[in-house]
């Protein structure tokens, strides 16, 4: 018999439900150390929103934008490294009228301490916010000296949180040495079920330490799901209500209870229902996560 | 970049195959009718004889120069930097290529004593043939839309495989070509990933042109 998370269990583990526009609860996770509460899914913006100055494209991104926030989402990261990325959104934001529920995440990404104000106000510029609401240190570039910048805004208030960030299992040794040694607030990475290095060591010492988790690259930037639309779904997808291999994966992402959300990112508006449609209820406990892992390995 | 070995080429690509057609998509739309230009002078330079007189010489290089400007300009400067920050690099390195191109202009002084050998003519031609003709049919042969043809002399790859061509007609010095011929091998190999099948013609047109190159200096 399928084995679900208990509804008591959940709601141990989740903060608020955001209601979407579509009426079912998102599910949301809380930061430990603020208790504010993020959904599930959130929205990057790696290769998806840099379409440069192609007003088109841009529309098409504001429209996927729309979606999110109507289907209740609230985290969008970016990074200076990403190309026109800021700016579409920055754009699309203004479109939208600037969305109260928006959870603005960003990155410093540039070598060398002293150049890091600038860019982060480059950046803040281009998005069109009064501030961030969390700055990382991308891909742990001149970590030192950055996350000293961001410690010294989030005391003077024009930052919420701070964090750092890797992908694809690089530096896992310097992601937990700051961990250890350094107040952060949030740590990105990249875990799906095909990426497991950060779930023995990293994933539960970020949530010993109550430190926040955004994941990225849930798909592999696609390649995951390519693979997987070759299959058929399993049958015990449909009672963990999922409809497709993205929410599938998604599922497995976020049922690990150390993750506060992923950052799937997509061109199309349906896409990003979907995605966000995965941050509802039924979450496959420990061991369906485990047979949904084996079932992604065997495909 | 620590654990830069780990990464792929694939992980440098900053934007998908869809924003980069519509990019000269949009590229092309806004310089037509200069394709008519630059492709007459593409067909100009397939046309050079064997052994060109100093002038003529003399305004190809020019020309060449002239393209490589308009490439660093509207190319990469004003529309492919806004998707890739390296672009502004690029235009850099474009704009000093205009000017090597320039300064070989000013110093020819006279015609070639020879007419180039059948290796080097019929390299040059297979070259400019590739840059004129083929890149730009790359879209309909593989199905997609004919507005995302690059064309030599507006866009990066095609305008430096025809120079490549032509600066082996033109009895150009290595130095001259040396840029072109970076640029193919650089450029083929980030469009690897996305596009293998078109990637093959620069780097394939970077080894015609150094072979050539070395034939001649150990002659």
């Amino acid at each position: 018999m399928l084995r679900v998370l208990a509804v008591a269990g959940a709601s141990a583990a989740f903060g608020a439900r955001a209601a979407s526009a579509q009426g079912a609860s998102v599910l949301s996770r809380r930061i430990a150390r603020t208790g504010e509460s993020l959904p599930l899914v959130g929205l990057g913006s790696w290769i998806t929103f840099n379409v440069g100055d192609d007003l088109v494209a841009r529309n098409r991104c504001a429209d996927v934008m729309r979606a999110f926030f109507d289907a209740g989402g609230r985290t969008i990261d970016s990074s200076p490294m990403y190309g026109s990325s800021q700016d579409v959104i920055g754009y699309a934001l203004a479109k939208l009228g600037h969305p109260k529920t928006l959870f603005a995440a960003d990155k410093v990404w540039i070598a060398g301490g002293s150049r890091g104000p600038g860019q982060i106000e480059t950046s803040r510029r281009r998005w069109n916010v009064e501030r961030f609401d969390l700055l990382q240190v991308h891909n742990l570039l001149s970590w030192e000296a950055h996350l000293a910048t961001l410690f010294a805004m989030k005391a003077e208030g024009r930052v919420r949180y701070v964090g750092i960030t890797t992908s694809e299992g690089r530096r896992h040794d310097d992601v937990e040495r700051i961990v250890r040694t350094q107040p952060i607030d949030f740590i990105q990475l990249t875990y799906n079920p095909v990426d497991r290095e950060a779930e023995p060591r990293l994933l539960p010492l970020a949530g010993d330490r109550g430190i926040g988790v955004i994941v990225n690259r849930p798909f592999r930037e696609g390649e995951l799901t390519q693979r997987l639309a070759r299959r058929a779904l399993p049958g015990y997808a449909a009672e963990l209500g999922c409809t497709s291999w993205a929410q599938l994966v998604l599922k497995f992402i976020v049922s690990y209870p150390a993750v506060t959300c992923t950052i799937p990112a997509t061109t199309r508006a349906d896409h990003v229902r979907e995605n966000v449609g995965a941050a509802r209820e039924p979450l496959p406990d420990e061991r369906m996560r485990q047979r949904i892992a084996a079932t992604i390995a065997g495909v | 970049m620590s654990e830069w070995w780990t990464y792929r080429l694939s992980s440098f690509l900053l934007f998908s195959e869809r924003t980069y057609d519509r990019l000269i998509e949009l590229y092309n739309a806004d310089l037509w009718p200069a394709h008519v230009g630059t492709l007459a002078l593409g067909v100009a330079l397939l046309t050079l004889p064997r052994a060109a007189g100093a002038a003529r010489v003399r305004v190809s290089l020019a020309l060449l120069a002239a393209v490589w400007l308009i490439v660093a300009w509207q190319f990469h400067y004003r529309r492919y930097a806004t998707i890739n920050w390296t672009a502004e690099y690029y235009a850099i390195v474009f704009a000093f290529e205009a000017i090597v191109l320039a300064v070989a202009a000013m110093r020819v002084r006279r015609a070639a004593d020879m007419p180039v050998s059948d290796v080097r003519m019929w390299t040059a031609r297979v070259l400019l043939l590739a840059a004129v003709v083929a890149y730009p049919l790359l879209p309909l042969v593989a199905g997609r839309d004919w507005r995302h043809a690059e064309v030599f002399g507006l866009a990066p790859e095609p305008t430096a495989i025809g120079t490549l061509g032509a600066l082996l007609l033109l009895r150009a010095r290595l130095a001259v070509a040396a840029l072109p011929l970076a640029w193919c091998v650089w450029s083929g190999l980030f469009l690897w990933p996305m596009r293998p099948m078109q990637a093959a013609i620069p780097l394939a047109a970077a080894v015609a042109a150094v072979t050539v190159y070395a034939v001649g200096r150990a002659r």
